[in-house]
């Protein structure tokens, strides 16, 4: 299975991935319950946002940052299952990721980690997550649709306090290679809805966005 | 202060420190620390060869190596783009470049009405 997309194009991008906006109504939902209540504990698995801290904390809420997509290439995590094929050690990482108090989080931006993490890991992240998340709390997570191809870009969000998301193409280093070599992480796979109604199986209700760009925007309710 | 100045002190790459780190200059670190670092009137730099297994209290700090441990910045911390932080962060500002890694929690304790995080 590969996670990354290969470096043929790697020259022609700039150093610094530029800023691009898009419209998100489950951002604009987070937004409002963020922007009128204070004092949320708030969990980001996406990748480091200074823009996503600099926002939570100006309004009163506590900030939690873990990029797991990134945690989840650590090479320690990789053995080898019964019939000798490399896999992800699903329990070991989370042993050493998403180690919080039960019912801990308001908030949970989960982004479009699903889709691009390995698919051994995504149940067990999910399940965990509706352990730390308070009952009521929220999720946010996007999904791709079928309409998007395999080198459909995975971004990095930076909320903005409404409904409008900056993001920015991100690109990390594959296992064993070294941090300068960066490429950017392939889309694993595609949910059908069945599919992500069966991962949030265990939460309250869940909501569907339709947007133009091949997403849906999932919202879910511990 | 991406570099080690003449006037500041200089923990080169093949040192390794096991203990407690204190003083009254502002530090260079781009060897191994394993305990803590507490100069809470200066500056603190991790270089890119810099790993740290410490709580880290300072004025400003730097990262552009590996910090494993709590960051106390009362004034501003940098994340450069190499940087993989792995504990929590107290700090009056913050700055994180793209590709910086941070797993933790971040506390921005704001003095006078101020506190910013930028990119």
């Amino acid at each position: 299975m590969r996670f990354f997309r290969g470096s043929s194009n790697q020259t022609s991008e700039p150093a610094t991935p530029q800023k691009q906006s898009r419209r998100s109504s489950g951002v604009g939902e987070i937004s409002r319950v963020l922007n009128s209540q204070e004092g949320l504990c708030i969990l980001d698995v996406g990748a480091t946002s200074a823009a996503n801290i600099r926002y939570f904390t100006d309004n009163g809420h506590k900030n939690y940052s873990e990029d797991l997509l990134r945690s989840s290439l650590e090479p320690a995590l990789r053995m080898q299952d019964s019939v000798g094929n490399s896999a992800l050690d699903s329990k070991k990482f989370l042993d050493e990721n998403l180690v919080y108090q039960n019912g801990q989080f308001d908030v949970v931006l989960l982004w479009n980690l699903p889709d691009y993490m390995e698919e051994s890991l995504v149940k067990p992240t999910i399940d965990r997550l509706w352990s730390v998340m308070k009952p009521g709390g929220l999720l946010l997570a996007f999904f791709h649709t079928r309409d998007a191809g395999p080198d459909s870009v995975c971004y990095r969000y930076h909320v903005t306090g409404t409904d409008m998301l900056d993001m920015q193409p991100i690109k990390l280093a594959a296992p064993g290679r070294s941090a300068s070599d960066k490429e950017s992480p392939r889309l694993q796979r595609v949910f059908n809805n069945r599919h992500i109604e069966n991962l949030f199986h265990d939460f309250a209700s869940i909501k569907f966005f339709l947007a133009r760009d091949n997403i849906r925007e999932v919202l879910v309710v511990r | 202060m991406d570099a080690p100045q003449s006037e500041i002190a200089n923990l080169g790459k093949s040192v390794r420190i096991k203990g407690e780190v204190s003083g009254s200059e502002d530090l260079y670190i781009d060897g191994e620390v394993e305990g803590s670092i507490d100069l809470r009137s200066h500056n603190v730099t991790v270089g890119p060869n810099g790993k740290i297994k410490a709580s880290v209290s300072a004025k400003s700090v730097v990262v552009q190596g590996k910090v494993d441990g709590r960051i106390t910045a009362s004034d501003r911390l940098d994340l450069r783009k190499s940087a993989v932080v792995t504990g929590d962060v107290t700090t009056q500002r913050i700055s994180i470049e793209e590709g910086a890694f941070l797993k933790g929690t971040v506390d921005i304790q704001k003095e006078a009405g101020k506190g910013t995080a930028t990119s």
